[in-house]
């Protein structure tokens, strides 16, 4: 129910756009007024967020451990699962945004037999979700990046050449782009597995899928664009130069494919700081990442602490409690006649 | 209210503005963008198709009419209108399209594509020599 319920808010998305920019004939709205609002929300949304979470103390150190801590000199540490300092906790931090290390280390329970053919529970390696999602996010990225060829003039050289290693495979005029394929296809398998695993189905709520269905949308929408409505790339480029250098001109001309996916585009923009899509900045504010496991060196205090509360040991509270503790019959270090 | 590792996560959302406001800054008082223009022919007024068709489908054509001359041999293209034209780049495209620079890469450059024509094709510029 909850993927339907998503896919029905996409699809009245692609409908307003639909009518607002096509029947409707608001194409300046669409063009210019939804998307600028849309990015201003986005980037002062996000940096709200970022800083309503910064503002946060972490009261323990708890960083997860996947590894050999640092020990004895002659016990080998993992240094990248379970590090000890600055440095070896920012490559940590690098192969996490980089690589999806902890993904990697995704495991699932399978039923096997041993030789008896009684039944063993198993974890199992399980990389697929690791694969994909690695897929998706740069797809993603340089489809992101490749866009700016809409967004700059003169389009820098860095651009053009991502744009020709996209499309080197020269499939089709015009070319088609190997993210696109890779895009769809680490999306699809995202959706897929919480459509079809019944455990991941049971926990997804609309606010999974709907980022899923809105993003599949937002390919699709722009694939239709390039390979099948053929819209006119001069005059889109028209447009967005005109929102970056905010020199408006009336769009003309465009497909109405255009303002669905740029209508798209916008609704992801403004869902974004409000969602789990900000595990994009997020995953840098990760304590469970973020922190050296350096507690049995370093004394770490917990930032809500209150200064005013002094430490007590456990000679002071017997100190303090040893008449009643001894009248209940506690055990004590020290009865009343030895304290005394 | 006091924020704390405040130092690095300022950091990070100044790299994070700086990322996102780039195509702002790049653009900066640059004057208004406009289509480039195009040097069209002098003495042909139509193209094998009408001028919408060939502004956003050229490429389509173009693909097809390769596919047509050099893998099934067929060299005789009839358009929308009935008018007949051989399929060649050389001798139909570029009897009136004789300027790559002028004409081509105007809008190739600012829409960063790179066909591969020239991979096999004379470059126009070639011709006029």
């Amino acid at each position: 129910m909850n993927a339907i319920y998503s896919l029905l808010l996409v699809l009245a998305l692609v409908v307003i756009a639909t009518l607002g920019a096509g029947a409707a004939k608001m194409q300046t709205i669409f063009a210019y007024c939804v998307p600028g609002t849309a990015f201003i929300i986005f980037v002062v949304g996000f940096v709200c967020k970022i800083i309503s979470w910064a503002k946060r103390p972490v009261p323990f150190r708890i960083p997860t451990t996947g590894g050999q801590q640092q020990s004895l000199d002659w016990i080998v540490q993992n240094k990248w699962d379970n590090p000890s300092t600055g440095p070896q906790t920012a490559m940590r931090m690098l192969l996490e945004v980089l690589a999806f290390r902890s993904l990697f280390r995704n495991t699932k329970v399978v039923l096997k037999h041993d030789e008896g053919k009684n039944p063993v529970v198993a974890y199992v390696s399980n990389k697929w979700l690791w694969l994909f999602a690695l897929l998706f996010h740069y797809s993603f990225l340089i489809i992101v990046v490749r866009h700016m060829r809409l967004f700059l003039q003169p389009v820098p050289q860095v651009i053009n050449a991502l744009e020709f290693m996209d499309g080197i495979l020269q499939i089709y005029a015009p070319v088609l782009y190997q993210t696109d394929m890779l895009i769809l296809a680490g999306a699809g398998f995202l959706l897929a597995r919480r459509l079809f695993d019944a455990k991941l189905r049971y926990i997804s709520l609309v606010n999974d899928y709907f980022p899923l269905i809105l993003i599949l949308a937002i390919a699709l929408s722009g694939m239709y664009m390039r390979y099948i409505a053929k819209v006119d790339v001069m005059a889109i480029k028209e447009v967005v130069m005109g929102l970056t250098t905010f020199h408006f001109k009336a769009p003309a001309g465009i497909d109405v494919s255009f303002y669905v996916h740029l209508f798209l585009v916008s609704t992801l923009l403004v869902y974004f700081p409000f969602s789990k899509l900000m595990h994009l900045g997020g995953v840098f504010l990760s304590p469970t990442r973020n922190m050296p496991n350096d507690t049995r060196m370093l004394h770490y205090e917990n930032p809500w602490n209150n200064p005013a509360i002094k430490p007590h040991s456990y000679e002071a509270y017997e100190d303090e409690f040893r008449e009643p503790m001894f009248e209940a019959g506690l055990p004590l270090e020290k009865n009343p006649e030895e304290a005394a | 209210m006091k924020l704390y590792n405040g130092g690095k996560i300022i950091t990070g959302l100044v790299i994070f503005l700086g990322l996102f406001l780039t195509p702002l800054a790049y653009n900066a008082g640059k004057a208004a963008y406009s289509q480039p223009k195009l040097k069209m022919p002098v003495n042909e007024k139509e193209c094998v198709e009408s001028k919408d068709f060939m502004r956003t489908k050229h490429m389509q054509l173009l693909n097809e009419w390769r596919d047509s001359a050099l893998r099934n041999g067929k060299r005789v293209y009839v358009n929308s209108k009935g008018k007949e034209f051989e399929i060649s780049l050389q001798n139909t495209c570029m009897k009136c399209h004789t300027n790559k620079a002028e004409f081509c890469d105007k809008c190739h450059l600012d829409a960063s594509v790179t066909p591969y024509c020239w991979d096999c094709h004379i470059q126009p510029e070639g011709l006029k020599k």
